[in-house]
C-alpha cells in the first residue's frame, strides 16, 4: 500500500474547545488535551511525561501548557518540552477543524 | 533554561552565545535532584569540560517525593524516580562517581579527597550533599530498629512492615512522618503519629493548616498524639505473628506505645561537615548568596544544604524542597559557568497525602491577614495570606489551579480585592 488516508476522527465541537484554555477528552482509549490558542486548536496526549498529572488541570499561558503537578511546561503545537522538569516531549496530533467540528488524527 | 538534552557531540561544542568560561572540570559533590539538576545544566548551557559528579548512594540522580508515597507503597518502582532515563544520563558524559564519599576539600590545591584513596582536581566545585534524616539518642534507641525515610534503600527496608494487622507508630507529625502515615494507613496498617508540638507541622504551616491536616489524618483512622514527648523506646515480648520483634515508644508522660514499626520522621540534619571542616562559611548549612556561591569564590552550594537569601523569607533559609533542589542545582551550574545569577524563588512546596494534594506558596506568617476560599469541609479551598490588600502566600488544598492563579499574585505583587478572593463564582484567573 502506497496511498496514505488520514483517519480523521471527530473529537469535539470546536465551540466547545475554550480561547486560551485547554480541556481534556478520552478518546479511542486515549486521554488527550484540546488547546484552543488565538482561533487555532491543538490536541497533545495529557499526561505529563514527567509526574503523570494531566495537563488539562494545567495552566495554558499562549502556545505553552504547564503542568499542575511540577509546573514544567510544553508547547502545545508539536509537544516539545520548555521548562524543567520535563525533558520527554508530548505527543501531539494533527488537527483540523471542518463543519464546525474538531478532527484529530491519531494514528 | 532549556530542557533539552544536548547529544554528547553538541555537548562538545559551546552553544552559540553560551557564556562558557575557562573551567575545564567541574566537580558536583552529592548526585541528588541538585546535583543531577546541576550536570545537565552545565551541559545544556554549554560547558564542554570535564564534569565529575560523586555520590555515596548507588543510584543515579533521582527525586526523593515518589519515596514516601508511590515507592513506598509499592505502586511505583524505584526507577520511575529518576531524573533521567539511562540513555540521557550516559548522553550528558559525566565522570559518575557512585558509591563514593568526598573525605576533604583542600581548598588550597584545588581538590577533593575521596574514599577510594584518589584525589580529584576541580576548577569549580558544586556541593549538593543534601542532608540525613536525623536520629533520635534516646534511651533504647539501640533496642529496637528504628526506621527513617529518606533514601530508595529507607523505603524498601519499611515498606514490608506497612500492612494489614500491624501497627505503625510514626515519630514526627511534620512532611515526611504525615505522607509515611498515610501511605501505611492507605496499605491498611494501624497508626499512630506522635508529635511533641501542639500542632503538626508546626514549624512550617499556620494553626489552621495544622487543624486541617490533624482533621484529615482522624479522618483516615489515623491516631494522632500532639504536645506528646518521647523519652526514648523499648524491645517488648512477642510479636504480632510470634517471630517478628515487637518494639514500645515510651512517652514522657510515663506511657508507653506497643507497636511492630517505629519510624523516626523528626527532620534533616544538613550534610555540611565537609563545609565546615573546610573553612567554608556555615550556619546550619552551608551559607551561600543569591549566585549560589559559598565564602570560597571557586565552591558553589545548592539543594538542602544551602542557606540562603530569600526575600520572600525576609531572611536567609534552608529550603527543604523539590522545588528548591532542581532550581538551585541549575542556577549554581550556570554561576559555576560564569553567568549572571540572581537566584531568589519564591518558596513552593507540595505535599500528597491520601489522594490530597497539598501546596505552599511563599511563607505565611500569623502577622498575615487571613482570606479563606472554599470551604476545608469540602475537601478543596485556598487561604490566602495577605499584608495590606496584596497576597503574600497561599495554602491549598486539592486546589492546584487555583494556586497557581495565586503564584501569579503573589509575584506581580498585585493588590486585589478580598471579597473577590474569597468568592468561587469569581475566576481566580479575573483577579
Amino acid at each position: 500500500m502506497t496511498t496514505m488516508t488520514t483517519n480523521w476522527i471527530d473529537a469535539a465541537a470546536h465551540g466547545d474547545v475554550p480561547q486560551d484554555d485547554v480541556i481534556g477528552l478520552a478518546m479511542a482509549g486515549r486521554d488527550i488535551a484540546l488547546y484552543g490558542v488565538g482561533g487555532e486548536v491543538f490536541a497533545t496526549d495529557n499526561i505529563c511525561t514527567h509526574g503523570h498529572a494531566r495537563l488539562c488541570d494545567g495552566f495554558l499561558e499562549g502556545h505553552e501548557i504547564e503542568c499542575p503537578l511540577h509546573q514544567g511546561k510544553f508547547d502545545v503545537r508539536n509537544g516539545k518540552p520548555t521548562c524543567a522538569p520535563v525533558t520527554e516531549p508530548l505527543r501531539s496530533y494533527p488537527v483540523k477543524i471542518e463543519g464546525g467540528r474538531v478532527w484529530l488524527a491519531l494514528d | 533554561m532549556t530542557a533539552e538534552r544536548p547529544e554528547v557531540e553538541a555537548a562538545a561544542l559551546p552553544h552559540e552565545g553560551a557564556n562558557v568560561q575557562p573551567a575545564h572540570t567541574i566537580v558536583i559533590v552529592g548526585a541528588g535532584q541538585a546535583g543531577g539538576w546541576a550536570a545537565q545544566t552545565l551541559r545544556s548551557e554549554g560547558f564542554a569540560g570535564q564534569i565529575v559528579l560523586i555520590g555515596d548512594e548507588a543510584h543515579s540522580p533521582h527525586e526523593r517525593p515518589p519515596l514516601s508515597k508511590a515507592v513506598l507503597s509499592g505502586a511505583a518502582a524505584p526507577e520511575s524516580a529518576r531524573l533521567m532515563k539511562p540513555e540521557a544520563f550516559d548522553a550528558l558524559a559525566v565522570q559518575w562517581r557512585p558509591g563514593v564519599q568526598v573525605h576533604r576539600i583542600d581548598r588550597a590545591a584545588k581538590q577533593v579527597l575521596l574514599s577510594d584513596g584518589t584525589a580529584q582536581p576541580y576548577d569549580k566545585l558544586i556541593l549538593c550533599t543534601g542532608g540525613r534524616a536525623r536520629r533520635l539518642a534516646l534511651q533504647g534507641a539501640d533496642q529496637v530498629p528504628l526506621h527513617t525515610l529518606r533514601t530508595i534503600e529507607d523505603a524498601q527496608a519499611l515498606a514490608p512492615a506497612l500492612r494489614p494487622g500491624r501497627c505503625v507508630v510514626v515519630v514526627g507529625g511534620g512532611w515526611i512522618g504525615l505522607e509515611v502515615a498515610a501511605t501505611a494507613r492507605q496499605q491498611g496498617a494501624e497508626v499512630v503519629v506522635v508529635e511533641t508540638q501542639s500542632r503538626l507541622c508546626e514549624r512550617t504551616v499556620p494553626a489552621e493548616v495544622s487543624a486541617y491536616l490533624l482533621a484529615l489524618h482522624r479522618a483516615q483512622g489515623v491516631r494522632v498524639l500532639l504536645g506528646a514527648g518521647v523519652r526514648g523506646f523499648a524491645r517488648a515480648a512477642g510479636g504480632a505473628d510470634g517471630a517478628d520483634i515487637r518494639s514500645e515508644v515510651l512517652l514522657a508522660d510515663g506511657s508507653a506505645l506497643a507497636c511492630d514499626t517505629i519510624v523516626l520522621g523528626v527532620g534533616l540534619v544538613p550534610n555540611d561537615e565537609l563545609a565546615r571542616e573546610a573553612g567554608l562559611a556555615c550556619e546550619g548549612g552551608v551559607l551561600v548568596d543569591a549566585q549560589c556561591r559559598t565564602s570560597d569564590p571557586h565552591i558553589l552550594a545548592a539543594g538542602d544544604v544551602a542557606v540562603a537569601p530569600n526575600p520572600w523569607a525576609g531572611r536567609s533559609l534552608r529550603l527543604e524542597s523539590w522545588q528548591n533542589a532542581q532550581e538551585q542545582g541549575m542556577a549554581a551550574a550556570r554561576s559555576a559557568l560564569g553567568q549572571a545569577v540572581d537566584y531568589q524563588p519564591l518558596p513552593w512546596f507540595w505535599s500528597d497525602q491520601y489522594g490530597m494534594n497539598l501546596q505552599i506558596y511563599g511563607m505565611p506568617t500569623p502577622a498575615h491577614r487571613v482570606v479563606q476560599r472554599g470551604d476545608p469541609a469540602s475537601g478543596s479551598f485556598v487561604l490566602f495570606y495577605l499584608a495590606g490588600d496584596v497576597v503574600q502566600a497561599a495554602v491549598g488544598a486539592n486546589a492546584a489551579r487555583d494556586l497557581r492563579f495565586a503564584r501569579r499574585l503573589i509575584e506581580q505583587r498585585k493588590p486585589v480585592d478580598a471579597e473577590r478572593l474569597a468568592d468561587l463564582g469569581t475566576p481566580m484567573a479575573k483577579l
